[in-house]
Order: structure tokens, then sequence, then C-alpha cells
């Protein structure tokens, strides 16, 4: 390492002056520092979390109760969504396509990558900011046009988007209005990634602190670092594929539109001779790395809960990081795995289920070093290690029922069943999103110097966890019986599901009663900001650089520019003062 | 509050922020046209027949667009070098080259749109020229977006030469970077309309 001081001198005299003054607009809404936009960016996605978990609630009534009138909540949604307060399928379509794309792009992904990854990763690396904090900004507020943009689209005539999260052609080219809006609103979202995405990067190799060698990385930032990687790399093409789609829509053209259409008895009048299954490449080669957008953080905020937590080091460090880089590499050649029922050769099949079954691989070394961790660990169960720790089994539950899906003759029965919506959801809501709640827990008071309340934080935890599986157990049986996803009713039409439909109403009770065991977090969550118990700047006594900030950390972070002289983990050495050593101690 | 090796080069790296930055958005700029690329490959190799781009495209005006582009490359490089060479009154005029060059190029462009559109050959015509319009269109914006920033570092963001040169003569640096790029997708997207 050189001998250069990790903070640069001055070079920007007119920007020196005046950031002690600034107002309210440029403190708290305009801002460029690391730490508010993370807030932002972790306050609107939680915002948007529960917005989306709201459109789930109503149509698990549909779901449960098919065709039967919401008491009181339904008049409210009006005549032309709920009439008499019965969802009509269309309306049912809207909730589901914004379910899904709230939930992915404007919830996990705010909050795991913009939140998280703004708020803790320049302090883990010890860097004063962002390395482009205008575009940090401008980064926010893309994601937040975006946003609004999203919402509007339910005022769109016709409603809001209703060919589901992925958008598939053709259906998607002949929808209403609202899916307009839709490609108008992902559009400003992958502005949005790509801006975060080139900061992340750049952050992290640039303005690392001194001593801090990549080894030396927590694993939370290497976590981070490749999930920049798949941002930058595979939005582009559903950027591409969405600027066709609006081409189609708007210009007429058939980038999509196959020749000799036929909607609702009409042949559709158009050039002809496009390829809807090109959507879904575009599409995939997107979405599959945006799961492990989506778990990647989740990952690496459950390491830090764990290592801190257990008072050891990660067992398997290196391991771990040479998995997620795999990971993250491969993640780019597994994506039509989602399209073995649209006829591909067997080749092609063979191609993809292989690629997709290596990939499992380092996920499983990632966990079962996570597990292993545990071992002869003197744990300590506070809330967010409650919600580490159950990240653990239900991520394995999530990943395993992945497998058989990655095969290709096991997919063609389960395909867009019920138990893919099951396995998804176990990777996603108690994997990524409890590893969220943990994150939540542990970064809280180095966000505002007070810790949450633990009491309120076990209720949290314990009715979450029960409700979680009560919802997506069931759903593995009602798949395996053979109901598909996106019916409006549920599947009651079917004889075949007639045995499983009860287990319908097990899961809507489930989510109900879920959002029940939210409003100990909301409640905990603003109490804390005001009246939680104080905490100095190392209140879990943690080994990594964010601690060594005051809590919480003032406009450029650090009091003295932090030097780093060792590995990220150093808990429990023996010889040591104490049962932690700080990256930062001498 | 000042970030770290925004002008000066970090030595274990070897680079400042905006040069890695620049790089990174490159990488998802390529994505994005390799996107748009496969797709046109895929369209035609499933499509019954496709017309060769001349016989519908004007290849003297896209070759003079070509030359038009090459031109204000080389403009751009001349624009940095003088600012290494602190020749400063040097620089702005190989930018004011370099940004009318970008102009001369979007009209040509216009003369063509025009002259298509004027045809009935507009994009829902056939997936040639929705392919054509998109590629095109998207890549015009580049070359707007890119004369916007060039506009810049000629106009007001010039101030900063006298207070910090290096910085100023970096940006100018990434924006000729990100001026090649553009360059560089014309002389991919002009054989592959025009000619094939």
């Amino acid at each position: 390492m050189s001998d250069q001081a990790v903070v640069a001198p001055a070079h920007a005299p007119h920007e020196a002056h005046h950031h002690e003054e600034m107002g309210f607009w440029r403190k708290y809404v305009f801002s460029v520092d690391h730490k508010v936009i993370g807030i932002q960016y972790g306050v609107t996605g939680l915002l948007f979390l529960f917005f989306g978990f709201s459109l789930m609630m109503l149509m698990r009534w549909q779901l449960a109760y098919p065709g039967a009138a919401l008491p009181a909540l339904g008049r409210l949604i009006g005549e032309s969504r709920m009439p008499g307060g019965t969802i009509v399928p269309e309306f049912y379509n809207e909730l589901g396509a914004m379910h899904g794309t709230i939930m992915v792009f404007l919830g996990v992904v705010p909050l795991a990558v913009g939140g998280f990854g703004n708020f803790v990763l320049p302090l883990q690396i010890g860097a004063p900011d962002m390395a482009f904090p205008k575009l940090n900004m401008a980064s926010y507020w893309f994601f937040f046009l975006g946003g609004v943009t999203m919402l509007a689209s339910f005022t769109a005539p016709g409603g809001a988007a209703q060919s589901g999260w992925t958008s598939y052609t053709p259906l998607s080219v002949i929808a209403g209005q609202g899916q307009t809006w839709w490609l108008v609103g992902m559009i400003f979202l992958i502005t949005s990634s790509l801006l975060g995405a080139v900061n992340f990067i750049t952050t992290t190799i640039q303005l690392r602190a001194k001593g801090l060698t990549f080894m030396r990385f927590p694993f939370f930032v290497w976590a981070q670092f490749v999930t920049a990687f798949l941002l930058l790399l595979a939005f582009p093409p559903l950027e591409a594929a969405g600027v066709m789609q609006l081409m189609d829509r708007i210009a007429g053209t058939s980038f999509f539109l196959p020749s000799g259409l036929v909607v609702s008895g009409q042949v559709i009048h158009n050039a002809g001779g496009g390829n809807p299954l090109l959507w879904q490449h575009l599409f995939w080669f997107l979405a599959h790395p945006e799961v492990y957008v989506l778990i990647l953080p989740a990952m690496g905020i459950v390491a830090e809960v764990i290592a801190n937590n257990t008072r050891k080091p990660l067992w398997g460090y290196r391991t771990m990081v040479y998995s997620v880089i795999f990971l993250g590499f491969m993640s780019f050649i597994v994506w039509a795995h989602h399209m073995f029922m649209t006829g591909m050769g067997t080749a092609m099949a063979a191609f993809f289920q292989t690629t997709t079954m290596i990939i499992s691989i380092p996920s499983v070394a990632i966990l079962t070093s996570l597990i292993i961790s545990l071992w002869g660990g003197s744990i300590r169960f506070n809330t967010p290690m409650l919600f580490a720790l159950a990240f653990l089994p239900m991520f394995g539950i999530g990943g395993l029922t992945g497998l058989p899906l990655g095969l290709n003759v096991a997919d063609i029965p389960l395909h867009d069943t019920y138990y893919v919506i099951a396995h998804f959801h176990y990777v996603v809501a108690p994997g990524t999103i409890f590893a969220l709640f943990a994150g939540i827990y542990y970064w809280f008071p180095k966000a505002t110097g007070r810790k949450m309340n633990e009491m309120l934080g076990v209720i949290h935890f314990a009715g979450s966890f029960v409700c979680m599986n009560v919802i997506f157990m069931p759903m593995f049986l009602v798949g395996l019986a053979g109901v598909s996803r996106r019916l409006w009713d549920g599947g009651a039409t079917y004889a075949f599901s007639q045995p499983v439909l009860h287990l319908n109403v097990v899961s809507s009770w489930g989510a109900w009663t879920l959002a029940i065991f939210q409003i100990p977090f909301i409640f905990n969550f603003f109490w804390s900001i005001w009246k939680g118990e104080q905490t100095d700047a190392n209140p879990w006594q943690a080994t990594t650089l964010e601690w060594a900030a005051p809590s919480p950390p003032p406009h450029g972070n650090f009091l003295v520019a932090p030097e780093v002289h060792r590995g990220p983990y150093e808990y429990s050495v023996t010889g040591a003062a104490r049962d932690f050593v700080p990256q930062s101690e001498a | 509050m000042d970030i770290p090796y925004a002008v000066e080069v970090r030595r274990d790296t070897g680079l400042t922020n905006g040069k890695i930055g620049i790089w990174l958005f490159l990488a998802s700029e390529v994505m994005l046209f390799g996107a748009l690329f496969a797709s046109y490959i895929l369209i035609r190799t499933g499509a019954p027949s496709w017309p060769r781009g001349d016989t519908i495209l004007s290849v003297p005006m896209a070759t003079f667009n070509t030359l038009v582009l090459i031109s204000s490359s080389v403009t751009m490089v001349m624009a940095w070098a003088s600012l290494k060479r602190h020749r400063f009154e040097t620089f702005r005029m190989y930018m004011g080259v370099t940004i009318l060059l970008g102009l001369v190029f979007l009209v040509v462009k216009y003369f063509e749109y025009s002259e298509h559109i004027h045809a009935g050959e507009v994009p829902s015509h056939s997936n040639f020229l929705a392919i054509y319009y998109t590629l095109t269109g998207l890549h015009m914006l580049h070359v707007a977006g890119g004369m916007a920033v060039n506009a810049y570092f000629w106009g007001p963001g010039a101030k900063l030469w006298k207070t910090n040169p290096e910085w100023f003569t970096n940006r100018v640096e990434h924006s000729g970077l990100f001026w090649h790029f553009v360059d560089l997708v014309w002389i991919f997207l002009f054989p592959t309309l025009y000619l094939l």
C-alpha cells in the first residue's frame, strides 16, 4: 500500500465552505450525503414493500374466497375495480403485476442495495462518502420518479400494467395504456440502478481506507460489489427490450409481434415477423441476475450479523468470497431455465440445466459456511441474530426447492404452478426480507445513535417467522397438486384443485396475520428514533469500520481517517484484551 | 467535503474515480447496444426475407456521416491534447469543431429520416425499418447527449480550467471516451444497416 493520506487535499474550494450551513432541503431532501440518501432509499423502499404487501393482501382475499364481496374495504376501491366489493379479473391482474414489480424493483432492491449499500458500504470501507455524491443523489431521484410513475399508472385508462411483472409479449404489447407507463417507469428505474452501480464499484475500488485490501473486506462489501456488477451489466438488455416494447406499443413496430397474430378473433394488422420469445430472453437475461441482486446483499447482511453475534470469525471467508464472485459470473448464463416450456431444443435445455446445477454449488458453499460459522460460537440471541438465523433454513428451503425447477424434465409439470411461487417467495420473503430486517435492527444504532426495542423485536420476529411459513408452506402442496399461478379464482373452477383449495384460506389468513405482526416493527421503528435506548458508537462490539465512526456519523463520516490493520472478523482472538479487535485498531 | 482521487491518481489502482466511472458506464452501454444488435440478428435470421440496406437507405449520406463522426473523434482528441499542452484557446477551437461536426451528423440524419417518412417508410412499415429507426434513434440520442456534455465543457464548464486545470483536463478526457464510443457504435451500425 502507498503511504498517501486517505483523505485527499482540498481541491474543490467552492464546495468546502457551505456544507455546514445547509438548509433543510439540501440536508434532508436533495442531499448528496450517502447516509441521507441511504436512509431515503431505505424508507422509500420500506413504504413500497408495505404498499406491495397491501396489494397482495387484497389478492389473498380473492384467492381464499373467490367472488365473495370484501366487507367494508371493498367499497373504497371503486365500482370499476371492485363492483359490490368483488375483485374483477382485470383488477386481480393489475394487483398481481404490480405486486411483483413493486416488491422487486421498488421494495427489496432499493432497500437492500440503495438503502444498505449506500448507508453501510462507504462506512465499512472507511470512505468519507461515495465517489460521485451528485450521481448518488440523481440515482435516488430517478428511482423516485420511477416509483411515482408506477404508482401513477394505477390512474391510467384501463388501470396499471396487467401482464405480470415479467410483461411477456405479445400480451403486454396489446395490453392497455398502463403497460406504457410501466415501461417508462422501468426506464427510470434502470437509469437509477445504472448510476448506483457505477458509483458502488468506483467507490469500492477507489475509496478504500489505507490498509484495506480486498481480502480484508467485510463480506457485505463483497456482496454489494458483485451485486453492482450484476446491475451494471444485466439491466441494459432489459432497457433495450423496454425500448423495443415501447416502439411496438407506440410506433406500431413488430419486434415482438408474430405475423398473423389473432386477438379476440381479429387478425392484428401489423408488419409482423417479430419474435415473442425475444422478449423472454432479454427479460430473463436481466431477471435472473436480478434474483442474485435480491439475495447477495441479504447474504452479506447475514454474514455480518452472524460473525458479530457468534463472536467468531466467519468460517471459510475466502471460500465465500470466491463463491460470490463465481456466482455473479454464472448468474449471466442460466437465464433460459425460466423458459424450458418455450420449446427450446434439448441441446439448449441441457446447457441451461447444467449451468443451473453448477450455480447452486457456490450458493450452497456460502450457506454452508454461514451454518458452520455457528459451530462452537457463544451465540447472542438478539433480534438481528434471530432474523439472521431464520434466514439460513428459510433460504435453504427456497434454494433447495429450486433444484427441481432447474431440471428440464422436473420443471415441465411444476412450471407456472404455485410450487414456483412458494419456491421463490421462500428465497425472497422469509429469506431476503428477514435478512433486511436483521440489517435494520443491526445498523439502526449506527444511523440514529439509539437501539430498537428488543422485546418488540422478538415479537416481530416470532410472529413473522410463523406467519411466513403458514403462508408459503401450503403453496408447495397447492402447486404439487397442479394449480397454476395467476388464476383469478385460485383454481376453484378445476376439479383437480378441489382437495387443496382449503390451503388457499390458510395462506391468506397467514398473510393477514403477518400484517398484524408488522405493527410492532413499525411502532418500534419510529418510537426508537426518539425514545430508544441510547448507545455508544459500537453497541454490538463489532470489528468492522462502520463502528469506528460516531453514531450517527457526521457528513464526511470519520473524525480521523481510519487505517486498517487486520481482517474483518477478529473475534475472540487468543491473547487479546477483549473478545473483539476492530479492524482500525493498530 | 472532498472526495479523494477525484483529481489525483490513487497509487495502487493507478486511476482516478472518473476514469473508472466512465469505463464502467461504457461497459453498460456495450450491453445496451449489444442486446439491440443481438435482437437484430435474431429477427433477421428468423425473417423469410430481408432487404439489403442499400436498396432502402442512402449509402452516400451515411458514408458522409461516417467521415463526419470519425473527423469529430480526431478533433476531440486534439481538444484534449491542447489542454495537456495548456493551450486553452486551441482547446476551445477544436472542441467547437467537434460540437459542430456532431451537429452536421444530426442534420444529415434529419434529412435521411424526413425523406423516409415522406415516402411512407415509417417504423411500422417493416421490421427492417423498425430496427433501423430504433438503433439509429438511440444512437442519435447518444450523439446529442455527447454534444450537450461537450458544449458544457466548451461553455460554462470551462470555468474549472482556471481553478483546477488538471481536473478539467480529466473531465474532457472522459467526455472524449464517451464520444469515441458513440463514434464506434456508428462504425458498427453503418455496415450492419446500410451495407449488409
